[in-house]
């Protein structure tokens, strides 16, 4: 535990410090970028972008050792993963626009074949005399410990450049990802905007390998927009939300990561980022679980009540238990079902509204009015003061006729 | 093609068709129904699957082993669909929100236990040992009719044979409903088809062919004989009987020539040393996708080909 509040007061170490900065901005980037790629409901292309990085990795690692380098140069590896990631991407939706193949068959070949792929250059590069101590199996699940200080500076460095980059792009990207016609409309160039999209998921990925690795990547970029979904129905807000998320869960899961042995730094972010998304689902007040379930409830407990009004009125009997305990909470009937004088006037009330709408629904110049009838909509809301009294008195002239 | 070829590589060999068999048929159906990445979600739960029920059991042997993985994928699928309805959110989204979260939460439990004394790592689930499923006792293609040389045939061997026979049965059995309810779900609804539960049988027969096939030859081959030989085969002719022969006969050449080229490739280019397996047969059913992309009769869309020169 103390070495847990260290490690999230940045007291744990250099290194750790500069690991836990470096996956809060690239949860921040991550987050932000993945709202993009989800609202576009293409999430999961960004899994095949990550598993593309593998083969960049390993011909870097290949080639620096073959010219003399260190072919352990962080830089180096990075620089190889993004050639192949590109050409993942680009390989995805070459086969989507040229072939009848779907987005999800197309994902999943690349990923697939560009991951094969690697682990064969994977078994060449053990095979070779510089390989042994390579270490690029770090690159499937992210290893911060024991990181080279320089490494750590890079990854920090990146996530800042990532996190600036979405900031960059964010506004042009909302517009594009909510509504591409309008977008295109008021002179976005929709094509070159998605592309920027993916540069920006491909950037995220690159810089994510060294900390969450190619297997895990994906799900800062799923997870925090999805539980940022839950939390606001505003579209610019689901943005920012997710980054906020992203960036939490980064620097939550990398200080819990530095705090003990044992608890590799990429999945411990991503549970994190799942806890915020399992709390989210059910508790968030725009469209969690409960909330929903508690505005149905309350619905529900506005039809029984009209529906018990309208029938005290008619001086029906209530059998429903659910509408004799909504009335009788409200102090509208007595225990015996009678109603209470309250009782009487609000159901008075009930049937007069529901002859004011009647009247409103036989009218023409009402349609638009009449639609909303829905026996729960308060006719106050639908009709002005001067319009309610007009209908009123319609009803007064007909009632002497008619049968009131 | 002597002795050392029974002893080294007909085993391997046979299990790498076999899975690729078993989880290509599947995955005909699977691209059909646009559900393609349910292979790939499935075959990331088996490693937490596995390390809950070496947990539980405390032992390596592969009847919890396939119960854990089983049970994973179930629960993996049973959590996809309570995230699409629960909280509303597309399917690819729902997807990559479970895989992810159950594969992070077994490398978690992996690296918490102890398991430094048995042979269960995340790289082998990823990417499998088919090289080292060797045959002692195959010291020549006599051994074949030898019943005590048989009796030593690695068991990974039955396993995934056994399951190759099961799926193929499965395929055969419920060829019309499956292929009904792929093509038009409500006109299957309609005339008796129990849609859902189609789906849902599918979802699991696949999550068998993961399963078994996983031990043997790791992750990638799963995912990529999930995809690679049904997708090359679809380019290939519009007749779903055909489809379904074509990704077959795909997935064992893909099988095959990545084996041979993983094993020997090396060799004839001047190394000692053989490549992965594994990586090989995913690296070459890709090749052969790349090609049918290029020029197979079938690659566009219908409607297409008169527009497009």
């Amino acid at each position: 535990m103390e070495t847990f509040l260290a490690a999230l007061t940045l007291q744990a170490g250099y290194n750790a410090a500069l690991v836990a900065v470096g996956a809060a901005l690239l949860g921040l980037a991550a987050g932000a970028g993945g709202t993009f790629l989800f609202l576009r409901k293409r999430a999961l292309v960004s899994d095949a972008v990550a598993h593309a990085t593998l083969p960049g990795i390993c011909l870097a690692f290949i080639a620096m050792a073959s010219l003399g380098e260190d072919g352990r140069s962080l830089p180096g590896l990075l620089a190889g993963s993004a050639v192949t990631a590109v050409l993942g991407l680009l390989a995805v939706q070459w086969m989507v626009s040229r072939t009848r193949l779907a987005e999800d068959a197309a994902i999943g070949a690349v990923l697939s074949v560009f991951f094969g792929l690697g682990v064969v250059l994977l078994t060449v590069i053990q095979n070779l005399d510089t390989g042994r101590q390579a270490g690029l199996e770090g690159f499937l699940l992210g290893s911060t410990a024991g990181m080279l200080f320089e490494d750590a500076v890079i990854v920090a460095a990146g996530g800042g450049l990532v996190a600036l980059l979405a900031y960059l792009l964010h506004r042009p990207m909302i517009i594009v990802a909510f509504d591409p016609d309008y977008a295109a409309a008021s002179g976005i160039d929709v094509r070159r905007m998605d592309l920027a999209m993916m540069g920006l998921v491909t950037a995220v990925t690159v810089v994510g390998l060294k900390i969450v690795g190619l297997v895990l990547v994906v799900a800062l970029l799923i997870i925090p927009p999805v539980t940022a979904r839950f939390w606001t129905e505003r579209a610019s807000a689901v943005a920012p939300i997710a980054g906020l998320l992203g960036a939490l869960a980064g620097y939550t899961g990398a200080a819990l990561s530095a705090s003990a042995p044992a608890l590799p730094t990429g999945p411990v972010i991503v549970l994190v980022a799942t806890a915020f998304f399992l709390v989210s689902l059910f508790v968030a007040p725009a469209r969690g679980v409960l909330a929903r379930l508690l505005a149905h409830r309350r619905f529900e407990a506005r039809v029984h009540r009209r529906q018990g009004l309208l029938a005290l009125s008619r001086a029906e009997p209530i059998h429903d238990r659910l509408t004799l305990a909504i009335l009788s909470r409200e102090g509208l009937i007595r225990p015996d079902g009678e109603p209470t004088e309250a009782g009487e006037r609000e159901a008075a009330r009930a049937r007069h509204d529901e002859r004011r709408w009647a009247v409103i629904r036989r009218q023409h110049q009402h349609t638009a009015q009449s639609e909303r009838y829905d026996g729960l909509t308060p006719i106050t809301e639908v009709l002005t003061p001067d319009e309610i009294a007009a209908v009123d008195r319609e009803i007064a002239g007909a009632a002497p006729g008619g049968a009131a | 093609m002597g002795s050392e070829f029974v002893t080294l590589s007909l085993v391997p060999m046979t299990i790498g068709v076999l899975a690729a068999i078993a989880c290509a048929l599947p995955g005909n159906f699977l691209i059909l129904r646009r559900e393609a990445l349910i292979g790939d979600a499935i075959s990331h739960v088996v490693l937490p699957g596995i390390v809950a029920a070496f947990l539980l059991t405390g032992t390596v042997t592969s009847g919890p082993m396939l119960l854990g993985a089983a049970g994973a994928a179930v629960l993996a699928v049973v959590l996809i669909e309570a995230v699409k309805h629960l909280g509303r959110i597309e399917p690819g989204a729902a997807m990559g929100v479970v895989f992810t979260a159950l594969f992070a939460g077994g490398v978690l439990l992996l690296e918490q236990s102890d398991t430094s004394g048995v042979h269960l790592d995340v790289e082998h689930a990823l990417m499998g040992n088919l090289e080292s499923l060797i045959w002692f006792d195959g010291t020549g293609w006599a051994s074949l009719l030898d019943p005590a040389a048989l009796a030593t045939l690695p068991h990974e061997l039955w396993r995934i044979a056994a399951a190759c026979l099961v799926i193929a049965l499965l395929t055969v059995v419920f060829w019309r409903p499956l292929a009904l309810s792929t093509f038009d779900e409500s006109f299957a609804a309609s005339v008796g088809v129990p849609t859902r539960a189609m789906g849902l049988g599918l979802v699991i027969t696949a999550a068998l062919a993961a399963v078994a096939a996983f031990d043997a030859v790791g992750s990638i081959i799963v995912i990529a004989m999930f995809i690679c030989p049904p997708a090359t085969a679809r380019l290939m002719t519009n007749r779903l009987g055909r489809q379904v022969l074509w990704s077959i006969a795909i997935a064992a050449l893909s099988a095959v020539l990545g084996y041979v080229a993983a094993g020997y490739g090396p060799l004839w280019l001047g190394s000692d040393h053989a490549v992965s397996a594994a990586g090989m047969i995913a690296t070459v059913s890709g090749i052969l996708l790349a090609i049918a992309c290029l020029c197979a009769p079938h690659r566009r869309r219908v409607g297409e080909a008169a527009a497009t020169p």
